[in-house]
């Protein structure tokens, strides 16, 4: 079976090495995460979690199956074909000059991303949107030069009442 | 009521009922210890090497259907439960590890016997707690007794800290466990366990595997009607025997790689599987690719992740067995499948496996025979790994639940005497025999002191033919003969039984057999018999590794019925 793309949303205690748990599954089955978000969820005490993984969905469905399995899990879901919000983050680091920085702040506009910092030698632009968007802005960006770049991995809930 | 965190501990562990626990101590242990000493309803069994904890404690966990709890001190005396904790882990059994650890500010700082066991126990636990503050540790030895024994019983681990153990703080124990991630349905779901029983009642070829799932939720009763009602023939994994009756008419016996050709025969056959507790392990199912062909599967797990992941299933059922079984029994028909049962019948009758020739030799099998005859199956027979695990597997009738224990997923050589202790200790009134095998005996047989120590009256059967057996027969059929590093030097093992005490005797001849065993029975402690069996028996029928269940090897003799 051909590889898709799976993102698993798992609402998790707040404890420490819940994180070792869940990655310790995918690890077992070979995955490579492709991105990892954490942060506290609506609930004091837990955290939700957004994995993306690419792989085979009988092996991926296993390990959401021993996922759930964990203690500290509450429920997880593979919401991958759903109809979901993602979003992710983006900082770059952008190399500019007076000559550039208005040609830059033009592009930021235009995917209403913004600057968040600015040094005699750089912008730090930050954007948020789906992957698409973050890769679009960052090949644009590419050609005044990115020194660092920093992303958050996506993080996804369902569109709609239903959870 | 203020207390310490080993009191608060050794109160826990009375509320959940523990009256005994298998260990070592050490530096970090210390304060547990030392509180024992105030608790002596708790039977202390001090072994000679934790991995023998873990073992004995699975193992008592198995014959009992409780808890076992294993205790360790930090470091070494951790990481040698590890592989005691992995074997508990694979065959689902309950079991509570209690480790120590350095104090708190020694942590992450490579104290002297500090490692990081909650890191190293996280894929072999069911959970497992580091408890870093004191006020957490009887809520967690609660939570940790719960989760053992309850959905699909395994492991869990408590690290706790010296300085955790030496700090006073109130004790209060939680009314009852509240766990958000840990729900589970026992019921089944009535639509599934309808299709099933609805596949059941139209099937000309059922057949029922049985697996430790069955003995673990107590469901023989319910297994037991099921079969007859509906007159289908029941096959078992490894695990799996005794959830039926050994000596049953419509029991074909194990399945799998040293199965019964006739069970093998009958998985390959038949138009409905009905597995119960079972995890198609590829040692039960062969090359999955080829597995029961012709075959609808229905799949009672209370384990969900079970359900798909080695085999397809058409009726996935998730729930507890006996609760599954007993709403199942309700709908099924009675049923004959008289041409069925027959055909199973020539199978057996024209492919025995448990057959023992009239032979001069000294055969394993024999050996497993007479020790048989001699206990008419009111034995716990605690295996080791390998040939002499199988040869018992095939050689010995059990008639009750819980009278095979042995190491099945993780294959776990020198379980055999441990085993045995953990099994005597919770069934003081059962006779046990330990079925070692050369090789495996001699990764544990420290304990021969903990048996004499304890007063164990357990019956030692060294199974002994020089070789690692398992591991050369494989070099014999698929390494050309080549013998690498199989070949055994053995010590006297009559001697090194004398020398802790324990009376022993030599078997090298036939005619000697039913007279040691008899001596053993008699002898009111342990008794060590060396049986010095063929080197090279086989173990038939075999499924070779990667192939289908319809591929059996059977022994080979001149008027072999079958060959492939």
């Amino acid at each position: 079976m051909p590889d898709t793309e799976h993102i698993l949303v798992a609402l998790v205690e707040d404890k420490p090495g819940v994180l070792t748990r869940v990655a310790s599954l995918f690890r077992r089955r070979g995955f490579n995460i492709q991105s990892l978000a954490v942060g506290h969820s609506e609930q004091p005490g837990l955290s939700r979690m957004t994995v993306v993984v690419n792989g085979d969905s009988t092996i991926v469905e296993q390990v959401r199956k021993q996922l759930d399995k964990l203690i500290n899990v509450i429920r997880v879901s593979d919401i991958g074909e759903g109809d979901i919000v993602a979003r992710e983050l983006s900082l770059m680091k952008v190399k500019a000059t007076a000559t550039t920085r208005s040609e830059i702040i033009q592009i930021v506009d235009i995917f209403r991303a913004n600057i968040v910092d600015v040094a005699s030698d750089s912008v730090t632009v930050e954007v948020t949107g789906d992957e698409n968007k973050i890769n679009s802005l960052s090949e644009l960006l590419r050609s005044f030069g990115i020194k660092e770049m920093a992303r958050t991995g996506r993080v996804a809930l369902t569109r709609g009442g239903v959870s | 009521m203020k207390m310490t965190g080993a009191q608060i501990l050794c109160e826990s562990l009375l509320r959940e009922g523990v009256d005994v626990i298998f260990g070592i101590l050490g530096g970090a242990i210390l304060p547990i210890y030392d509180t024992f000493s105030q608790y002596p309803q708790i039977r202390r069994i001090p072994v000679r090497h934790e991995q023998a904890a873990a073992h004995a404690a699975d193992a008592y966990a198995r014959a009992t259907h409780r808890v076992g709890v294993c205790v360790a001190t930090s470091g070494p005396g951790a990481t040698n439960l590890v592989t005691g904790i992995a074997n508990a882990y694979m065959d689902s059994s309950p079991l509570v590890a209690i480790t120590a650890q350095v104090g708190r500010p020694f942590i992450g700082k490579d104290a002297f016997q500090e490692t990081d066991i909650t890191g190293i126990t996280l894929p072999i636990t069911k959970h497992n707690y580091f408890v870093s503050d004191t006020s957490e540790l009887a809520k967690t030895v609660q939570e940790a007794f719960y989760i053992a024994n309850t959905r699909r019983p395994g492991p869990v681990l408590i690290d706790i800290p010296k300085d955790v153990q030496q700090e006073e703080v109130e004790f209060v124990y939680p009314e009852k466990v509240e766990l958000a991630g840990y729900k589970f349905v026992s019921k089944g779901h009535s639509v599934q366990i309808k299709k099933a029983t609805q596949l059941i009642n139209e099937a000309e070829r059922p057949l029922i595997l049985a697996g430790r799932g069955v003995i673990i939720s107590q469901a023989y009763d319910e297994l037991k009607e099921l079969a007859e009602k509906a007159q289908i023939p029941v096959a078992s994994t490894l695990l799996g025997i005794g959830a039926f009756p050994g000596e049953h008419v419509l029991n074909y016996g194990m399945m799998g790689m040293h199965g019964s050709a006739c069970a093998n025969m009958a998985v390959q056959s038949a138009d409905l599987v009905v597995a119960i507790g079972m995890r198609f392990d590829d040692r039960a199912t062969g090359n999955t690719e080829g597995f029961a062909p012709n075959a609808r599967v229905v799949h009672i797990d209370i384990d969900p992740a079970e359900i798909g992941k080695n085999v397809r299933v058409d009726v996935p059922i998730v729930g507890d067995a006996r609760t599954v079984v007993r709403a199942m029994n309700r709908d099924v028909r009675r049923g004959e499948h008289l041409e069925w049962l027959s055909q199973l019948d020539r199978w057996t009758r024209d492919y025995p496996s448990a057959e023992v020739g009239e032979d001069h030799l000294l055969l394993p099998q024999y050996v497993i025979r007479q020790i048989y005859e001699a206990t008419q199956g009111d034995a716990i027979v605690v295996p080791g790994i390998g040939q002499n695990q199988m040869w018992a597997a095939q050689n010995f009738v059990y008639h009750k639940p819980n009278s095979l224990i042995s190491s099945g997923g993780l294959g776990t050589m020198g379980f055999e005497l441990p085993g045995a202790v953990g099994a005597k200790v919770g069934c003081p009134d059962e006779v046990v025999w330990c079925v070692a095998g050369d090789g495996g005996f001699q990764m544990t047989m420290q304990e021969l002191a903990t048996v004499v120590q304890e007063k164990l009256a357990i019956k030692i059967a060294i199974i002994n033919n020089g070789y690692l057996g398992m591991v050369r027969q494989w070099q014999e059929l698929f390494y050309e003969r080549r013998y690498v590093d199989t070949k055994l030097w053995n010590p006297d093992f009559v001697k090194v039984a004398e020398a802790y005490g324990i009376p022993g005797a030599r078997v090298e001849r036939r005619d000697d057999v039913v007279p040691a065993i008899r001596q053993a029975m008699e002898c009111p402690g342990p008794f060590l018999i060396d049986f010095l069996v063929e080197p090279e028996e086989n173990v038939y029928p075999m499924v070779a590794p990667g192939e289908s269940l319809s591929r059996i090897l059977h022994t080979p003799r001149p008027a072999a019925a079958g060959g492939y």
